[in-house]
């Protein structure tokens, strides 16, 4: 199959057919890349939803030289033959982001001091880079009351953008979906309906692939800041999952366990319940050693200092 | 009265029985379709007849039609969209209430034509009681042959079935209702891929409206000359107009498209003129999504022309001037109505339908409508009305469905065309009305 | 249906009528009859559609409870919550609005001494709100169960109240029967 040119931001790759605007535009990487809150390249399907990552087609193809008549998700759309993307050189696609990103603010409760997720979390490096320095609604917020979706994971639905990831992550990777977005329109939420318990050996993944603290570890709530943790890659032998894993320490004491994240926020590997919730102490892991992390909001703070290129490393 | 196709016999007793419509010429386009012409060749008589979907989008549907993949292995599907939901239209309820077989034979029709042995009618689950009026004039149909088995000994196969909504308006856009018909929640379908392509059951499917489908028969039979050479330019045939509000006669009206906007409204033979001798305020001429327009550009355009009743014409001036036909629910107001109220009915709709599934749409709407009820109730602020017009441009376009846009564009057509009765809801701090 | 500790089951006929429902659709595909299904389902459960009786209708769709539950709440003719014996929706959209729908939502509201969400302390009306129900040439518009009731005033209403009254109206009737 002859490779496809697509030109994102005046740069230009080549792609195997099927290659979605989004992943050319990870393939050069650095600025060009679109932010995804929905999508997630290990889950089929996902995508589509959050819509930050419009991006404008300034000519479809070389055999179709006509520009797209709407902005459209980088995520779903497939690049063709001689396409011309504008990402961030495209004032249309910069002003929608930054109102997308006010649409999924006007009823987040904005409690980052008070959440495990600051630091990690990509709502914050959106609001970061498109959000408005004011606030311009006077509405009052949606709420709903945190609650255990069994006894390791919070639910607060107050901070869901209702991304699909972990309803994606139950049906996919786990025998049995108890949970799932219950209502509509506005009083969408993730839910079970009844009290149940989402318990089987995957369901901690839901975590790792929330976007924003929705889902959290109960076993790590309120004990650092993230930043403040020294994230270690280790592994263990382990009969359900491929046991590779990154260990978030303070001092000798291991504080979570989590999948192995890449530059976009996706875990390499799904783990199992087993690793990330009970083996928590440093003697139950081989540790492979501080784990590099790219820059990624302040996560990348405190303990780190910048390498030539973007990634930072670990202070020793 | 111009040219009736549709609504011909609908006055006729009984019509909804098999053997009235078969009297009255009934089921002879599927004798001739399926004896004497091949499934291509109806679908060059629809495109050549210049048919548009009728159910608001007004795409051409021979078009739709042709891009069903035929070479598929997998079973081709037609389903009707009877989930007429769009405020201000009520035109399909009529068609299945009282002469069920003219849908059932443009069903038979459209199946023949795209290669499809199963169909469904998607009904919105309030009108069961139409429903159940289909349901047995398809049960007649099987029963006189028309359905089922070999149909006419042709050697042509179809089933028919009949599946009810449950509430959602959301489930009138094509892939959400086909979602909705695979017992899922009305989340409309990230596209490409279409339907044609990839539509129910992953196998290629075409969705039409009620009164697209219901024009099959008379192309059929009359040939797509006689059609076509109804109406005016793009707009060919004739199209059922919805008309309520506060006009002397609210009914369904077949009209001619091309007829003068001006005569639809003040003529006895439509809407008889605004009630109690009111004065003319504003239109809401093709459903709640498509611009409101003020008397005076919905009688004429903004060059002074008489606006007709068809797609070209209404459409004239771009959204700055000029609306669309849509769906063909004409919402009419008089001097007395609250311009803001209205749209607050608007956005609260809007706000209740949107699926959720994508962030501008289901946090658009909720703040608009939180932000009208304000300005209706006196705590609007000046602000507030450019806040309305950014969070509809921002909307508008940027959602996985039309929906985005039909809740963005009453929003931001009230506030271009009265603008300072919201000046007034915020300076009096109350409605004036 | 029989109520046998709390489990529902449906009975010989109305089974039937799932099963001849679930033919309409491809094998492997009865999920798709689960609209249809649960418009049964709220009728033989008193107008509401209970945990339990939706755990059963998955059961007979062979689907998971909440594949069941996030469609339930999803359309808005499902109620997840009881209701009275008698449902009645006003519709309260543009073309309603414009001929006077709340001035016959206050009526009712006053006529019966509840707000739209609430039910009658005897349990024999529920009022709700509901948007457009595509019958807007004869606004203002009511729907009960299955029934449209149009060109609605005051005194319309005052007298379908007192037939529903005399009658013990009940809005959830299978609507296939």
């Amino acid at each position: 199959m002859p490779l496809l040119k697509v030109t994102i931001d005046n740069i230009e790759v080549e792609v195997e057919a099927g290659t979605t605007i989004m992943n050319a535009a990870r393939i050069i990487g650095g600025k060009v890349v679109p932010p995804a809150m929905c999508y997630y390249s290990k889950l089929e399907g996902s995508g589509g939803k959050c819509r930050t990552c419009l991006v404008k087609v300034a000519q479809g193809s070389a055999r179709d030289p006509r520009p797209m008549p709407k902005l459209v998700a980088s995520c779903r759309t497939l690049v063709q033959d001689g396409m011309v993307v504008q990402n961030i050189t495209s004032p249309e696609a910069m002003e929608s982001r930054q109102a997308i990103t006010e649409f999924l603010l006007i009823n987040h409760p904005l409690d980052c001091p008070v959440c495990d997720q600051a630091g990690e979390c990509h709502l914050q490096d959106l609001s970061y880079v498109h959000g408005l320095q004011e606030t311009r609604t006077v509405e009052e917020r949606r709420t709903f009351k945190p609650i255990d979706i069994g006894d390791k994971i919070k639910l607060n639905m107050n901070r869901c953008i209702l991304c699909y990831r972990c309803v994606m992550v139950a049906d996919q990777i786990t025998e049995k979906r108890v949970h799932g977005v219950l209502g509509r329109g506005d009083h969408s939420e993730i839910s079970t309906l009844i009290v149940k318990a989402v318990d089987n050996d995957f369901s901690g993944n839901m975590i790792d692939v929330c976007p924003v603290g929705a889902l959290t570890d109960n076993t790590f709530r309120f004990k650092s800041r993230v930043w403040f943790a020294k994230p270690m890659d280790a592994h263990r032998k382990c009969s359900k999952c491929s046991g590779k894993v990154v260990l978030w320490m303070k001092g000798d004491e291991l504080l979570r366990v989590t999948g192995r994240k890449d530059k976009y926020g996706e875990v390499g590997e799904f783990i199992c319940n087993d690793c990330r919730f009970e083996q928590k102490e440093k003697n139950d892991w081989i540790i492979e050693g501080p784990r590099t992390i790219e820059r990624h909001s302040v996560i990348s703070q405190n303990h780190y200092e910048i390498s030539p290129g973007e990634s930072v490393r670990m202070i020793k | 009265m111009g040219k009736q196709i549709l609504l011909k016999n609908i006055d006729v007793p009984g019509l909804a029985d098999f053997q009235v419509y078969r009297k009255l010429g009934g089921y002879t386009a599927v004798e001739k379709a399926l004896k004497t012409l091949s499934p291509d060749q109806i679908t060059e008589e629809v495109k050549k007849s210049g048919l548009k979907g009728r159910g608001g989008a007004g795409f051409p549907t021979g078009m739709k039609w042709s891009f069903i993949d035929k070479q598929s292995e997998k079973a081709k599907y037609l389903v009707c969209n009877y989930d007429e939901s769009e405020p201000g239209t009520f035109k399909d309820r009529h068609i299945g209430k009282l002469n069920p077989h003219q849908l059932i034979e443009g069903m038979i029709l459209g199946s023949y034509a795209l290669g499809a042995n199963t169909a469904y009618i998607y009904i919105r689950g309030e009108l069961f009681y139409v429903l159940k009026i289909l349901e047995k004039a398809i049960q007649e149909a099987y029963k006189n042959g028309f359905l089922g088995e070999n149909i006419l000994g042709t050697g042509y196969s179809l089933d028919l079935y009949c599946h009810p909504g449950a509430g959602a308006y959301i489930c009138g856009e094509e892939t959400a209702l086909l979602e909705s018909l695979e017992g899922k929640r009305g989340n409309p379908r990230i596209k490409p891929p279409f339907p044609a392509i990839v539509g129910l059951y992953g196998s290629p499917t075409v969705v039409n409206n009620v009164e697209t489908i219901a024009a099959l028969p008379w192309i059929v039979k009359n040939g797509y000359e006689a059609y076509a050479a109804i109406g005016i330019g793009n707009s060919k045939g004739t199209k059922l107009i919805s008309a309520c509000g506060h006009i002397n006669k609210p009914g369904i009206y077949e009209i001619e498209l091309g007829l003068p906007v001006e005569e639809f409204i003040y003529s006895d033979e439509y809407c008889g003129g605004i009630r109690n001798g009111n004065k003319l305020k504003a239109v809401v001429a093709g459903g709640s999504s498509v611009p409101i327009l003020p008397a005076s550009l919905i009688l004429k355009t903004a060059a002074g022309e008489p606006r007709l009743m068809s797609y070209e014409s209404l459409a004239e001036g771009g959204f700055q001037t000029g609306t669309m036909l849509g769906s063909g629910g004409f919402i009419v107001m008089d001097h007395t109505t609250c311009i803001v109220k209205n749209l607050l009915t608007f956005a609260r709709f809007y706000r209740h339908e949107s699926c959720g599934q994508c962030s501008p749409c289901r946090e658009g709407t909720s703040w608009m409508e939180k932000i009208l009820t304000r300005i209706e109730n006196g705590q609007g602020t000046m602000k507030d009305i450019d806040l309305l017009v950014d969070i509809a441009k921002h909307v508008e376009g940027n959602t996985i469905c039309p929906l985005g846009d039909a809740a963005a564009w009453p929003v931001a057509s009230a506030i271009r065309h009265f603008r300072e009765e919201f000046e007034e809801h915020v300076k009096l701090q109350k409605c004036p009305f | 249906m029989q109520d046998k500790n709390n489990i529902p089951e449906f009975n010989r006929e109305t089974l039937d009528l799932v099963n001849q429902i679930i033919k309409r659709y491809p094998q492997g595909r009865q999920k798709s009859a689960l609209l249809p299904v649960l418009h049964i389902a709220q009728s033989e459960n008193s107008g509401w559609l209970s945990p339990e009786m939706m755990d059963y209708v998955a059961s007979l769709l062979d689907i998971q409870p909440i594949e069941v539950y996030e469609v339930a709440s999803f359309y808005s003719m499902y109620n997840l919550k009881p209701v009275g014996n008698c449902v009645i929706e006003v519709c309260q959209t543009g073309p309603c609005w414009l001929n006077g729908a709340e001035q016959i939502l206050s009526h009712f509201e006053t006529r019966l001494g509840i707000k739209p969400g609430e039910t009658t302390p005897d349990g024999k009306f529920t009022l709700k709100t509901v948007e457009c129900l595509a019958a807007c040439g004869n606004a203002p518009v009511i729907q009960v169960g299955t029934e449209y009731h149009e060109n609605l005033t005051p005194s319309k209403v005052d007298k379908l109240l007192e037939q529903w009254k005399s009658e013990n109206k009940k809005s959830h009737t299978n609507p296939y029967l």
